[in-house]
């Protein structure tokens, strides 16, 4: 279905692979464009109630691929054109996203990682801000997504000193879900995936909705967001489910909708 | 009263409802279209069981656009004779309030529909635009005036000029929307609003929705004057004296309409 990318719904979860491992699956315009188009068809598809993205290979992804990077090249277009869209599907996707973090993510293939709402790594998993190495900034909505989860200081940090971090470090800072070991990862990452599958899936999205709104708005319109969110949470069919399991002293079987 | 072509229609709890219903060309606006839903606007002004007026789309978006097919082949003189336009005038002279509710896209003609709302509320992923610039054209029922007037001429020249679309979140910050709601209770929470003003006395209503649209476009002195006088008239309808009466007496009002 796509060039750069291996697509496969598997139960209830959409696999994403970024799959150029030759280039430790550096993106590409292809690249860009098959993670846009795959986690659009991810968002859009009914029987998908998680998505996972992960690279092929020994590296999760190593950023933009420098090959054809000359003086000539307009990064600001670059952005606007491959990546900036691809953040904005991203974002826009009411699943939850979970981050595989196979090897490497450096770059934009950090920040891939940190536009998803989970991070599990392997053990071999680790994060560099490489764009100082090159005298960039972190883009691709890196600066955005990161001091929301680290903190200001801590992404000051990452960003300009552009020190390689591993699994267990990610974990300290709390920049990564989970570590989990190199053999059982994917099992691992699979378990987790399914579990979040069979989570109220609309629930979810409105949490995502609602805590992505909470960064710029005042309590009262946030309110009024809350509001309206538990209306539309309490129209589901899950949340009928669960009321009803609890009262029959059973476990909910959540179906999505 | 569902005798229309392309747009659906129905009356519950004092509220008129006006839905573009040409879904699957994502409710490009003819201009039997346009007639038919200020045939429907007319006939809920009339209607003493309609309080608000509400309009939205059906499918996917609230409107993509104007039906193109049907001006493609037109000269100059073709639309001159057609005096098409008018219609959308006689939109603007509708006397009760009209609320809108977008989904999806308003763009082109449907965001020009969308600005002829006396409210307007939007669905969080709603986006807006005008791209009649990209067609070799411009707007032409209002949308230079009314998205002016909204917006100021700083944000409308630009909008107009690029063609380019923008979001829900835009259109408030420059003053186009009441309000942002979730997709999925945007209806209702257009219903909620206009409930709260179909409770209202509806004279009053009637007078401040003229008032207001006469400060939009004359002098303050004018404005005041024309203000003044329909404050006077109201003193003249029951409801002002059943609502100064019920508030002296400290119960709720009565109102009847006339």
């Amino acid at each position: 279905m796509f060039e750069t990318v291996e697509y496969e719904v598997r139960g209830q979860v959409a696999w994403i692979t970024l799959n150029r491992p030759g280039k430790l699956n550096a993106f590409n315009e292809s690249l860009n464009n098959d993670v846009r188009l795959a986690v659009k068809e991810a968002s859009r598809n009914e029987n998908v109630r998680a998505l996972v993205i992960t690279g092929s290979g020994r590296a999760f992804c190593s950023g933009q691929d420098l090959e054809g990077v000359d003086e000539g090249t307009n990064l600001g277009e670059v952005l606007r054109n491959r990546y900036n869209p691809m953040v904005l599907e991203l974002h826009k996707c009411e699943k939850p996203v979970i981050a595989a973090v196979n090897g490497v993510a450096a770059g934009a293939g950090m920040s891939l990682a940190l536009g998803c709402d989970f991070r599990i790594a392997s053990e071999k998993a680790s994060f560099i801000q490489a764009f100082i190495h090159v005298g960039l900034i972190p883009d691709a909505g890196n600066l955005y997504f990161l001091p929301r989860l680290v903190g200001h200081a801590k992404a000051l940090e990452l960003a300009v000193l552009g020190e390689k971090i591993n699994a267990n470090e990610a974990l300290n800072i709390g920049l990564v879900t989970k570590v989990t070991p190199t053999d059982s990862f994917y099992e691992d990452v699979s378990v987790f995936a399914e579990r979040l599958a069979s989570l109220p899936t609309q629930a979810i999205g409105l949490i995502k909705r609602n805590l992505n709104a909470s960064w710029h708005e005042n309590l009262e319109e946030f309110l009024e967001r809350d509001a309206q969110g538990q209306r539309i949470a309490g129209q589901t069919k899950d949340h009928r489910e669960g009321v009803t399991a609890f009262l029959e002293k059973r476990k909910p079987e959540f179906k999505g909708c | 009263m569902n005798n229309y072509e392309y747009i659906e229609t129905n009356v519950e709890n004092s509220l008129g409802f006006i839905a573009l219903n040409r879904p699957k060309v994502l409710n490009a606006l003819n201009r039997g279209m346009v007639a038919e839903i200020l045939d429907a606007m007319e006939t809920f002004d009339r209607n003493d069981d309609v309080k608000v007026i509400i309009l939205s789309g059906r499918g996917r978006c609230f409107a993509a656009g104007a039906d193109i097919d049907e001006m493609a082949d037109a000269t100059a003189i073709d639309l001159e004779r057609l005096n098409q336009f008018t219609d959308w005038d006689r939109i603007a002279w509708i006397k009760k309030p009209i609320i809108g509710a977008v989904h999806g896209f308003a763009l082109g003609g449907a965001f020009e529909l969308a600005l002829c709302c006396d409210l307007l509320l939007a669905s969080n992923d709603a986006e807006f635009g005008f791209p009649e610039v990209l067609l070799g054209v411009m707007p032409g029922a209002g949308g230079t005036v009314r998205l002016t007037k909204l917006a100021g001429k700083t944000k409308a020249m630009e909008w107009l000029f690029t063609g380019m679309r923008f979001s829900a979140n835009e259109a408030m910050q420059y003053g186009i929307l009441n309000r942002i709601v979730a997709k999925e209770v945007l209806m209702e929470e257009t219903i909620r609003l206009a409930q709260q003003i179909a409770l209202q006395p509806p004279l009053s209503i009637r007078f401040i929705k003229e008032s207001v649209l006469k400060a939009i476009d004359s002098s303050i002195y004018e404005a005041m004057q024309f203000e003044r006088k329909n404050f006077s008239l109201l003193f003249s309808s029951k409801d002002q004296k059943e609502g100064m009466q019920a508030f002296l007496e400290k119960r709720k009002a009565n109102f009847t309409g006339r």
